[in-house]
């Protein structure tokens, strides 16, 4: 075993990385469940979306357009959704079920044909100054644009939430949407909304996996990061801050423990696979978890 | 002179299969706290929606200070100036009572100035209140300023409260009624629905009376009886129970020495209860809510299993029993709670039957339930005790309050119980099913049963116990003679170690 092989601040940085697609599914999930919506179907927007990034990168050649065409293909996932869900008062759990499903049956044929498609170069920014930095420097300030983008929704979705009357509104529907309606507040309108953000949020997480992470398309290529993303949700409280700290961990040791099986710990490679696992809920749970939002998966019908 | 603020003509709204309100006409004057009365499904909850815009009327027109007035929404009726405290409340549980004003608001200030104008408004009114506090960790009546308080921030000219005292203590039901007279003497006019006539005669200026959609008419509630205005609303004579004094039997229930804690979280324990029930007695229990009331009956009912001594039936240790071998034995019980603790909401009405009576009424024969039997069990509790129902496949959430807890109440009772533990029997019940569950019990003790009601209206318990005993604190006061007891000396008997405080209102 050779640990010296093991660079921290290579470590650090790629854990930023790492982290991304998790981190941007969640989000997305976060605000849904905030709204009152258990949308299980993140695996499903995911891999559409990494589908969907190669397709329109590979056609356009610009990587921030196969970002665009993610989103586009994960909102239009979740809009069925809603559909289902909203007006058409389908089982939440049952739904979001088949939408994973149908998600990467979905993927696989229109990914079919990229197979080989390489995606354009997706390139770091370079920040004067900052990205000079020692130590600092490689870990924060040499990643690509997808990497800050993800940072900056958690602190917008954070202020939404917490600042806005927006959010307000929509975590009160969330929390009492017999309420919210009583008051006037539109519940179904609301939760589109909600539901087509989660959906365009897992639709980037799965490009950055296709175009940054491997990258390439193989089919099912998520391999279950939209399930960790809803369990982050739920160990980080539905609080956007410890969703960050969630993601992080896990995408942390996540690279940690490829890095020691390369460096031929001795320790049954299963082990080191499942570490990430344990290692984040063993940690969210110690946190203690917050409350769930009163409606959620709860159906809503303005009977009057 | 006063003048009229809002004005009803011909207002109609059907539903499929029931017309909840028919040609309905009536105004409402300036700073004057008119009564809405009626029954159960007398079609006074459509109206007020009608009014605050969650319903829009088939026909019919709405004045408001002689303009027309057609809310499409809620917020619109708020912006014209209409305000409404639900009677369920329509509060978010996980938010803090700041937010929870503001999302009731059209045009809040920020969080942190609106914060002082509820301290303000609270203080000003008489409803302390912190803005900060999570309201799910707040009790009814603090929940209820919180929806009041959100109406007062936004000057509304008519105020709409339906069944605001249901879940109110006396004290805070003292509280609130000085907050109204306030409101009024400032010239907001106050629609006030409610079951309980002798409120409704010492707060309301007028009242309209509604049967089935209908107004049957309008009286002074000062200048009528509360009898008077019960009979307008059943539209015949109401039956006041009668009880024919039974002989007075061995004792069938006793406890001795029960104390156990609260399963709940926030509960009561209870403490050292020692008291005993005779066949053909009623033992009314008051008390103000959470002194032990829901306790208490877990622990009759064998829902939380205590030291077998501490309690007794016949003699015999039963602490230790579960609900359905106490059942077997001849124990009934029927907790305060309809949906979800006495019924299960989404279960019909012959399985709801079938959950409580198998055992005393052999519906299960060789581990399979006898589905014919809890039908006929279902319609025969339907057809004694006048529950409003289509019939015995409906579920039970189907049902209106009133005719739920009828169905429950009445499903006990015929199990023909030697001991019955009722909680909150009547309570959100129109006067007449009151008056006929009351009636129910009384004939179930003369006919040789030990009968425990535990109640917080007090009227009722002087109505129909034998003796009467307080609650307080999870302690039970020794029982005494309920005939010829004042109110005063019932008052000592609840008032124990309570501190509860009348706010003083500046008028």
């Amino acid at each position: 075993m050779d640990l010296s092989s093991i660079n921290p601040l290579l470590l650090l940085a790629s854990l930023m990385v790492a982290s991304t697609p998790i981190l941007l599914a969640a989000l997305g999930e976060l605000v849904a469940e905030r709204a009152g919506v258990l949308n299980l179907g993140v695996e499903g927007m995911m891999i559409t979306g990494a589908a969907c990034g190669i397709i329109f990168s590979a056609l356009t050649g610009n990587a921030w357009v196969g970002f665009a065409g993610a989103a586009l293909g994960g909102l239009l996932l979740s809009f069925l959704f809603a559909v289902l869900t909203q007006v058409l008062l389908s089982n939440q759990v049952a739904t979001g079920l088949a939408l994973t499903l149908f998600g990467l049956g979905l993927s696989a044929l229109l990914g079919q044909s990229f197979a080989d498609a390489r995606p354009p170069a997706f390139p770091k920014l370079d920040m004067p100054i900052l990205s000079d930095l020692p130590v600092l420097g490689p870990v924060l300030f040499r990643h690509d644009g997808m990497v800050y983008v993800g940072l900056l929704l958690v602190v917008a979705v954070w202020y939404f939430l917490t600042r806005t009357r927006a959010g307000l509104i929509l975590r009160a529907v969330g929390e009492n949407h017999e309420a919210a309606h009583a008051l006037g507040y539109r519940v179904v309108l609301i939760r589109f909304g909600a539901i087509m953000f989660g959906g365009a949020c897992a639709g980037l997480g799965g490009a950055y996996i296709s175009l940054v992470r491997v990258p390439q398309w193989t089919e099912g290529m998520t391999a279950g990061a939209g399930w960790i993303a809803l369990a982050i949700v739920v160990f980080a409280g539905w609080k956007p801050v410890r969703l960050l700290l969630g993601a992080y961990l896990f995408g942390g040791v996540t690279v940690l423990q490829l890095n020691l099986q390369a460096a031929g710990l001795a320790i049954p490679v299963e082990y080191l696979s499942m570490s990430p696992y344990v290692a984040t809920i063993l940690v969210l749970v110690i946190l203690a978890a917050g409350r769930a939002p009163g409606s959620l998966g709860k159906t809503f019908h303005a009977s009057r | 002179m006063t003048k009229t603020l809002l004005a009803l003509a011909g207002l109609t709204k059907a539903y499929p299969g029931v017309i909840a309100n028919r040609d309905v006409s009536f105004e409402i004057q300036q700073g004057e706290v008119h009564a809405l009365l009626g029954e159960n499904g007398a079609g006074k909850s459509t109206l007020v929606k009608s009014i605050y815009g969650l319903v829009k009327p088939d026909s019919g027109a709405m004045h408001l200070n002689g303009q027309p007035f057609a809310p499409n929404d809620p917020k619109a009726a708020r912006a014209a100036g209409i305000a409404m405290v639900f009677q369920h409340f329509s509060l978010f549980d996980a938010l803090t009572v700041a937010e929870n004003v503001a999302l009731g608001m059209e045009d809040p200030p920020p969080l942190r100035d609106l914060a002082g104008r509820i301290r303000d408004v609270s203080e000003q009114y008489g409803l302390p209140l912190d803005p900060a506090r999570i309201v799910g960790d707040l009790s009814a009546g603090e929940r209820q300023r919180v929806e009041i308080i959100r109406c007062l921030l936004q000057d509304p000219k008519l105020l709409i409260m339906d069944e605001p005292t249901s879940v109110l203590t006396p004290q805070e039901v003292e509280i609130l009624f000085e907050t109204l007279r306030k409101l009024k003497s400032e010239g907001t006019a106050i629609l006030y629905i409610s079951h309980k006539l002798e409120e409704i005669r010492a707060l309301c200026d007028t009242a309209t009376i509604l049967r089935l959609g209908e107004v049957v008419g309008d009286c002074t509630p000062r200048e009528v009886s509360a009898r008077e205005m019960a009979e307008m609303m059943v539209g015949g004579t109401l039956h006041v129970p009668e009880r024919e004094a039974g002989p007075e039997g061995e004792v069938l229930l006793k406890l001795e020495g029960l104390s156990a804690r609260s399963p709940q979280e926030f509960g009561t324990p209870l403490r050292d209860i020692s008291v005993e029930v005779r066949a053909g007695q009623v033992l009314g229990i008051g008390g103000v809510a959470g002194n032990g009331q829901d306790e208490l009956l877990l622990a009759l009912s064998g829902e939380m299993r205590t030291d077998p001594q501490m309690v007794q039936f016949k003699g015999r240790p039963i602490g230790q029993l579960p609900p359905n071998d106490r059942r077997g034995l001849g124990m009934c019980s029927a907790p305060e709670e309809r949906l979800g603790h006495a019924a299960a909401p989404d279960m019909t009405l012959s399985e709801n039957a079938a959950l409580s009576g198998k055992t005393r009424k052999a519906l299960v024969r060789n581990g399979f339930v006898d589905w014919g039997g809890a039908r006929d069990f279902a319609s025969i509790i339907i057809d004694r005790f006048d529950v409003r129902t289509p019939g015995t496949e409906n579920v039970a959430r189907s049902l209106s309050g009133g005719n739920l807890q009828k169905f429950v109440i009445g499903r006990e009772i015929l199990q023909d119980p030697d001991v019955l533990v009722v909680n909150q029997p009547t309570w959100g019940v129109d006067a007449s099913a009151a008056a006929a569950i009351r009636q129910a019990i009384l004939d179930l003790a003369a006919n040789g049963a030990a009968v425990i009601v535990i109640s917080q209206d007090l009227d009722e318990l002087m109505e129909i116990s034998d003796n009467f005993a307080a609650l307080n604190e999870g302690r039970l006061s020794a029982p005494r003679a309920a005939s010829g007891l004042t109110i005063e000396e019932v008052g000592l008997m609840l008032g124990g170690a309570h501190d509860m405080e009348v706010a003083h209102v500046d008028a």
